[in-house]
């Protein structure tokens, strides 16, 4: 209706919280470094590359919050990101067939009308129903909590895609020949997000949170006080999404 | 588990003297990068699925990495500089793995060709 | 035995049967062999109706498998005498179904190649793990138990070997309803009412086969089954039938009971296209009261081939049930935001629609073409014909008892 007007007020709105957060998350880490940007805030707590020969510490714990305030409508920025990095193509002609380890949902409440975009992918969980029903151990829980598909071991049975309440997973339903050599991906297997762990163990940000250009997605260790996920998660209200399955997962968000 | 391995050796030595006593021409091991393999050949033939199945576990489930044995390192190294790639007629793990009629179960998920870059574009 | 009247004629049927029947199986590995080169892209399936056709055939034959054996067990361990020479059958039937439906499963997997490491690789808290167990360990017991029965040396053992193939067949059929049962994700599933509502569905659908095998087995040998006989088993079927219909009422009333199930429920029960149809027009009319009618309403039972054609309804049913209990139970969308409008390039919140594709159904037929030929084969080679000596059935009480 007066779609124009709304805009406007939302994009004031997004940019209000914007600034809130991250003059909050500048408190947080006042004393060390005024005036940073939230993704470098996270950046300083969690950018170390894991020496060679050690194991993911089950000290850490990955997460990712998501501020669905500064999230757009049709910008796709993590997902474009995440294709690229993982070497996704489309190349199936039935899209439902296509593997989306990243997709943007639109949300609206039909009882107000208000709408979020926000995006969605595997939320990592600390009780993982994909792991709990593989038949195999494929599907898996590294120690710092991030959840993967052992494509060693994988039979493709899809039981953990019929587990999943997120629809986070894919599977592969043709043979591939554009993977990214430091991501494996194949015919049979089913696969989803991995929060780009081979980014990660390099001590980098996940492809997404680095490109989204409204800095709305935040990755860090849950577990360590001290990062700024960790921090805005114990200041600010966040969302698990069907958080009454109790799976305590790993990305959350806000403004839902 | 050693019983296993020697039988599972056995089976590889019959599968590769069967041919050679057919008269099949030998796979030709083409190396066009110089430099010492993380192994001697002798080992490296008799032992590289070892040590690749052990490195992915590794690095698979729990995370480690650098790890002595890399299939990417493989590639790196023994991709054709014609091709690009471990697979195809020549290719390093082909040639030895068809002569041998072994199935190769590494490449329906991980890049053969060396350097390749993803881009997430429709080819 | 009474032996057909023409040997060479009759010799020359049997292998005709068994070339159809491999035929159609050997179609089915060629279906299960494409899919498997070219990728589950030729089927129907997608991401969010994982589990299509071949599954629908595959449970279909898994739970009446166990279901079977219950004929068998109706003699063995509850001691009716008439069932007790139709255990042979009922066990040969129960391991080429249970097969068939495994085969099916195992082709339709992304890595049919990897069946060795879905035998040795066991996580305890999968429900399909266990069923990896509960397979074999099915074999191996029905194995034991028709060794008992066709073996004189064996004999005295039989009443353990029922109870345990018994005991064992419930926790498979559990094991089968709890893969559906312990999903959280989809509103279909997650339900305990499902485990026993699969051990019912058993029951009722193990038994039409039983009949249907009888009465082809009957027919090939001209003999007729006994009309005393016959009737027990129509009225133990029609009690099954009414069984499984209970439970699927008791199923879907508690979800209509739940506000947030009733979204789903309209889908299923009215809005939802072929799936409301299958379900009053499938299962309900076809596969329920017709049958129902045909075996309890006398006019209609006594006429020629009502009992057979009502076992066939049950099966028919059964298929309609279990489509719309699958493939139903996957197109409606996941509710990953409860109460809101959703929409995604992965089509959050819209109703999938499912076309199952020519290889996913020849899959399953090849399935059924597996229980058959392996059916005609055990029967041709070992005495498993149900053979009643009337006279000692009749003086000794076993009748109605």
């Amino acid at each position: 209706m007066n779609e124009p007007q709304d805009k406007v007020q939302d994009s004031g709105r997004r940019g209000f919280i914007g600034a809130a957060a991250a003059a909050g998350a500048g408190l947080g880490v006042a004393a060390l470094a005024p005036g940073l940007h939230l993704i470098e805030v996270a950046g300083a707590t969690s950018a170390t590359a894991r020496a060679a020969g050690e194991p993911a510490p089950s000290t850490v714990r990955w997460g990712m919050l998501i501020d669905t305030a500064k999230c757009a409508s049709g910008c796709d920025a993590c997902v474009q990101a995440c294709n690229t990095e993982n070497g996704i193509v489309e190349t199936v002609k039935d899209a439902r067939q296509g593997s989306q380890w990243i997709r943007k949902i639109d949300l609206k409440d039909p009882k107000n009308g208000r709408t979020h975009s926000l995006p969605m992918m595997c939320q990592h969980c600390e009780n993982p129903p994909c792991v709990d029903v593989c038949p195999t151990g494929a599907s898996m829980k590294r120690a710092d909590g991030i959840v993967l598909v052992d494509r060693h071991i994988c039979i493709g049975c899809r039981y953990c895609m019929m587990a999943c309440p997120y629809k986070a997973r894919s599977f592969v339903h043709q043979p591939l020949d554009t993977q990214n050599p430091e991501v494996p991906r194949g015919i049979g297997c089913v696969e989803s997000c991995t929060f780009c762990v081979q980014r990660v163990d390099k001590g980098m940000q996940p492809a997404c949170v680095e490109a989204c250009p409204e800095g709305a997605m935040l990755f860090g260790d849950l577990n360590d006080p001290n990062s700024g996920i960790a921090q805005r998660i114990a200041r600010e209200a966040t969302t698990q999404v069907r958080a009454d399955l109790k799976l305590n997962v790993g990305v959350r968000y806000q403004g839902i | 588990m050693k019983l296993l391995r020697i039988s599972v050796a056995a089976l590889f030595a019959a599968l590769l003297a069967v041919p050679a006593l057919a008269g099949a021409p030998k796979p030709v091991i083409k190396i066009e990068s110089p430099g010492q393999c993380i192994a001697p050949a002798e080992e490296m033939r008799r032992n590289h699925m070892e040590m690749l199945k052990h490195q992915r576990d590794r690095t698979m489930r729990h995370g480690i990495r650098g790890e002595k044995a890399s299939l990417n390192e493989c590639i790196n190294c023994h991709a054709s500089k014609a091709t690009g790639s471990v697979l195809g007629k020549d290719g390093f793990c082909q040639e030895c793995h068809s002569y041998a009629a072994v199935k190769l179960d590494c490449w329906d998920c991980h890049q053969p060709k060396a350097g390749f870059k993803a881009t997430g574009a429709k080819p | 035995m009474q032996l057909a009247q023409n040997p060479r004629a009759e010799e020359r049927n049997f292998y005709l049967l068994a070339v159809l029947g491999g035929l159609v199986t050997v179609i089915g590995l060629a279906a299960a062999l494409y899919m498997e080169h070219a990728g589950h892209v030729v089927t129907g399936m997608n991401n969010q109706v994982v589990w299509g056709m071949p599954h629908v055939f595959a449970i279909f034959l898994i739970v009446a498998a166990s279901g079977v054996l219950n004929v068998a067990s109706i003699g063995s361990v509850f001691g009716k005498v008439v069932y007790k020479s139709r255990a042979p059958l009922s066990g040969l039937l129960a391991l080429a179904m249970l097969a068939a439906g495994l085969a099916i499963i195992m082709l339709d997997l992304g890595r049919a190649d990897r069946l060795i490491v879905a035998m040795t690789h066991f996580n305890p808290t999968s429900m399909f793990g266990w069923n990896v167990i509960l397979y074999p360990g099915f074999f191996a017991i029905v194995g034991i138990y028709l060794w008992t029965l066709m073996d004189r040396k064996m004999n005295p053992y039989y009443k353990p070997a029922g109870l345990a193939a018994f005991i064992w067949r419930l926790l498979l059929t559990t094991g089968t309803g709890s893969i559906f049962g312990f999903l959280v994700a989809r509103q279909a599933y997650q339900s305990a009412v499902i485990a026993p509502m699969f051990i019912i569905m058993s029951f009722a659908w193990g038994l039409a086969v039983f009949m249907i095998v009888q009465k082809a087995m009957y027919a090939w040998n001209d003999m007729t089954l006994h009309p005393q006989i016959r009737s027990r088993m129509k009225n133990l079927l029609g009690t099954f039938v009414a069984a499984v219909f209970y439970f699927v009422m008791v199923y879907h009333l508690t979800n209509l009971y739940f506000a947030k199930q009733t979204a789903f429920e309209q889908f299923i029960l009215l809005s939802g296209g072929i799936f409301p149809l299958l379900f009053w027009g499938g299962y309900v009319v076809l596969g329920t009261l017709v049958p129902l009618l045909l075996i309890y309403v006398p006019n209609l039972a006594s006429l020629r081939g009502s009992v057979f054609f009502a076992a066939a309804l049950v099966i028919l049913g059964a298929f309609c049930l279990l489509f719309v209990f699958i493939i139903g139970g996957q197109v409606f969308p996941l509710e990953i935001f409860p109460g809101m409008e959703v929409s995604s390039s992965f089509f959050d919140g819209k109703i999938d629609s499912y076309a199952p594709t020519l290889p996913e159904i020849l899959l399953g037929l090849g399935g059924i073409g597996i229980a058959f030929t392996a059916t005609a084969v055990g029967v041709r080679v070992l005495k498993f014909l149900p053979q009643d000596d009337i006279a000692k059935l009749e003086s000794a009480g076993h009748m109605l008892d």
